[in-house]
């Protein structure tokens, strides 16, 4: 692995998230609204509100306050939440595993099915098969989350109770938090009892979450199937007498395997940052609901520090992309 | 063989009934309350949201605290209180054998630095929190004198009689000092007090869970735990409330509330709450300087067809400025009628320019006093048009309409009040004087500034005798009617919605109350 190349996009992280940093700063203070005044509401009165501002170190001019910022990012300390006063790297740290935990399922689901969907319809193109998969796919895309979210709730936990309808574990239950990751922790200790529960939790949050993920896969899959089939070392694959099995699924998919590679980190990325709708229908005590609330409470250090935590986020996946390219297709070469 | 038969029928289908009958109040098994969101601190000292002060309340308790279904203060750690003749001394009388869940013992002491640390700056604790509100809370004491182990008096600078109230309030609890000492700022993540549950854990966004303090002064709780869920989607936390995945289900909006009625496995109570919603309008600005116009628009709006349509019943319409379950409530004021005619006649001997156009804050967020701001404003926006006043609706964020709404830059804007201590003096003079009217900064956003009024309030501060600040109080309602600063909107309902299976759940008008006495059936 070209490890000069790794070095250097990981020096461009850090450029990155000075930039972003700046760029999170001014725009969060550009949105109209004070944080102080919203702490105390309808109660404010002027001289409450003056000291607060202090307090908060409201009062300050901007450079002073990002030169504060900085300061301390640097030395790890993503400064305390307005308002509930704890450091903000304690109160991301617990809901970014929670997230991580459901987009990665989320991801699992929507690769596996979206995968072999699209297989299965640019295989059998023309077929029931594919229309009755591509359908699904169009109706994956196009259905509000919100009211699928709802609707599975309302039938699965609700009419016929066979799946818990919100949390990461049933109440009372918990495991040893080691990682955070219910599944792994529960595994680790050896509670399977806490695994079955956690998987049977995960399982309604992570499906709402992977329908988009997995339609937009299904189709680039088939697409990208189609164009494959038709090439020559397939034919020749063939010809060598090679089952379909072994045709399709190593020579085909892996050559229409960079598009969806490439959708497939997009989403990631998306996923982690952006799953506020199903964490607020399903209970899930993940990041995404805690930015949109931060953002409401104008909290500019909470949401200073996960727009950072999202930022990293976004450069790692990019490069694991990058990297899996390289894996992929022999053909790419990074030039050094 | 018959004699039998009934003593089979007896065992089988009468015992069961009474064994389990409902009546019995019993201990033991897990509340689960579901609510709208997580708490934010749990030192309710610093606490600025309702979440947080519905955990906190569990655990922490004050020296006196309101009744269990009204807004009399009672004592709570306190056993007695006296006021000195001056107005001026409060001594209360402590509890005694009373411990902190942390077995540290409850005195003089931990009262000095649970309030000491919230006025005092070079109280040792006084710099781990943010002391909000304090003019709702500790404000006006000067001093506070540990006379002995049991006895703490706090000083005012001059008589202040609604202190009583605001000690009664969240914001005055009192906590371990080992406790504080210990957590320094963090201690709003781990409240120790005195109440009948202590707080055990706390996963952020998820769940506060609370469990029964064996050792309470008091009568001790009946469930063993409490589990305060957040359940951010209302749709989700009805479903919850349906399928008995959670036993309360709070801020449930008003088309499921009709659901909970009809379903037999849940009830509902309901009491008239504190707080008040209002249009408040500015005196300051040339056309409503003028009482013909301001009473021209309170003739001029439908408050009944607002709360049948925006709160759907689940409110009364206010002629006062604080709520009838508020005592020195003045009922004999005639509020005034719905009548388009009335307010154009006065609007035309007032002269009213028809051609002026008047802006109509909307607010941006919804609260219980206000639960759809923006299509109010459309409501009163064509009331107003009906009797010849144009006005724009002007929408802004929410810190920044409460900027300047304290700044006085509106006509006419909606507001309200959560009804703070519940006394009087909170309504009257924290949002209608002619001290609270100054910018920037104003409470009294009508800008309104009656000396006669204040007057009234501020004698009413300075007097002891209930009966007597009653009559300052019903003459101030008086003045405040006729003057029309506000057009007074409605008081909404406050709702709990609870599964059967639980009993004795009460309810205060501020929907603030201690879960000790619920039980649940097992």
């Amino acid at each position: 692995m070209p490890l000069g190349y790794i070095s250097r996009r990981l020096f461009h992280l850090v450029l990155i998230l000075f930039g972003v940093s700046i760029l999170v700063f001014l725009m969060l203070r550009m949105i109209p609204g004070d944080p102080a005044q919203l702490l105390l509401g309808e109660y404010a009165n002027p001289e409450e509100l003056a000291r607060l501002r202090t307090q908060l170190g409201l009062d300050k001019s901007y450079l002073t306050q990002y030169w504060i910022y900085l300061k301390n990012t640097l030395q790890g300390d993503f400064g305390n939440s307005v308002r509930t006063g704890a450091p903000v790297v304690d109160e991301i740290g617990v809901r970014l595993v929670a997230t991580i935990e459901l987009s990665m399922a989320a991801m699992l689901i929507a690769t596996l099915f979206g995968i072999a969907a699209g297989v299965v319809s640019a295989v059998k193109q023309y077929s029931i098969l594919d229309y009755a998969s591509m359908f699904l796919a169009l109706v994956g895309v196009s259905m509000p989350i919100f009211w699928l979210g709802l609707m599975l709730i309302y039938l699965l936990a609700v009419k016929f109770p066979i799946l818990p309808m919100m949390g990461r574990l049933s109440m009372g239950l918990e495991t040893t938090p080691l990682t955070g990751l219910v599944m792994i922790d529960s595994l680790i200790a050896g509670q399977f009892g806490a695994f079955w529960d956690g998987l049977r939790h995960l399982l309604l949050p992570a499906f709402t979450l992977a329908t988009i993920p997995m339609a937009i896969v299904a189709r680039i899959t088939r697409s990208s199937m189609l164009e494959v089939l038709n090439r020559d070392y397939v034919r020749t694959a063939r010809a060598k007498g090679l089952g379909e099995a072994v045709v399709i699924l190593r020579h085909a998919l892996r050559n229409a395997f960079l598009p969806v590679v490439t959708v497939l980190g997009l989403n990631l990325g998306l996923l982690l940052g952006g799953a506020v709708l199903t964490e607020t229908i399903f209970s899930w005590p993940g990041l995404g609901r805690y930015v949109v609330d931060s953002l409401m409470g104008r909290d500019y250090a909470a949401v200073q520090g996960c727009i950072l935590i999202f930022a990293v986020l976004m450069v790692l996946i990019n490069l694991a992309v990058d990297m899996i390219y390289v894996l992929l297709d022999p053909r790419i070469r990074v030039q050094e | 063989m018959k004699k039998w038969c009934v003593v089979l029928f007896v065992i089988v289908f009468i015992w069961p009934l009474l064994a389990f009958s409902s009546d019995n109040p019993v201990t033991g098994g897990t509340l689960i309350w579901g609510r709208g969101g997580d708490s934010v601190n749990l030192d309710l000292a610093q606490a600025t949201d309702g979440e947080s002060i519905k955990a906190g309340i569990q655990v922490l308790e004050n020296l006196v605290i309101f009744g269990k279904d009204s807004m009399d203060v009672e004592p709570q750690l306190a056993e007695s209180w006296t006021v000195s003749d001056d107005g001026m001394t409060w001594t209360f009388k402590l509890r005694k054998g009373v411990r902190f869940h942390d077995g540290t013992p409850f005195n003089a002491k931990a009262v000095y630095d649970s309030f000491a640390r919230i006025i005092d700056k070079s109280h040792p604790f006084h710099g781990y929190g943010k002391w909000v509100y304090l003019s709702l809370s500790l404000g006006q004491v000067s001093e506070i004198k540990v006379i002995d182990d049991y006895t703490i008096a706090l000083l005012t600078q001059k008589p202040y009689a609604p202190l009583l109230n605001n000690l009664a309030l969240w914001l005055c609890p009192i906590l371990s000092p080992k406790a504080m000492a210990e957590h320094k700022d963090q201690i709003g993540l781990h409240p120790v007090g005195t109440g009948p549950f202590k707080f055990v854990k706390w996963v952020k966004d998820d769940q506060i869970i609370l469990e029964r303090n064996a050792d309470y002064w008091g009568e001790k709780a009946k469930v063993d735990k409490i589990i305060l869920k957040s359940i951010p989607e209302p749709s989700a936390r009805l479903m919850a409330l349906q399928s008995g995945t959670v036993d309360i289900a709070d801020d449930l909006d008003p088309d499921s509330i009709t659901l909970v009625k009809k379903d037999a496995k849940l009830a509902v109570i309901d009491r008239p709450s504190v707080n008040v919603g209002y249009l408040a309008l500015n005196t300051e600005k040339p056309v409503l300087k003028d009482v013909r116009v301001r009473r021209a628009i309170s003739h001029a709006i439908d408050k009944e067809t607002i709360i049948k349509t925006i709160f759907q019943g689940l409110a009364i319409a206010a002629k006062n400025p604080f709520a009838p379950s508020i005592w020195g409530y003045n009922d004999a004021i005639e509020p005034y009628e719905f009548n388009p005619e009335k307010a154009k006649e006065l609007l035309e001997a007032a002269g009213f320019d028809q051609n002026e156009e008047l802006e109509l804050w909307a607010m941006p967020v919804s609260r219980a006093y206000m639960p759809e701001p923006v299509k109010t404003a459309e409501l009163i926006q064509a009331y107003l048009a009906s009797v010849g006043i144009k006005a724009k609706i002007v929408r802004l964020d929410w810190g920044t309409y409460l900027k300047k709404t304290a700044n006085g830059e509106h006509d006419m804007c909606m507001l309200g009040w959560l009804g703070g201590n519940a006394d009087p003096d909170n309504f009257l003079y924290g949002l209608l004087s002619a001290d609270t009217a100054k910018t920037p900064g104003a409470a009294n956003v009508a800008l309104w500034k009656s000396a006669e009024f204040t007057e009234l309030c501020l004698k009413a501060q300075r007097t002891f005798d209930k009966d007597e600040r009653i009559k300052y109080y019903l003459k101030a309602q008086e003045i405040f009617h006729d003057e029309a600063p506000w057009v007074p909107i409605a008081h909404s309902t406050i709702v709990r919605c609870y599964n059967k299976r639980l009993h004795d759940v009460p309810l205060r008008p501020n929907g603030l109350n201690s879960f000790q006495m619920v039980w649940k059936e097992q």
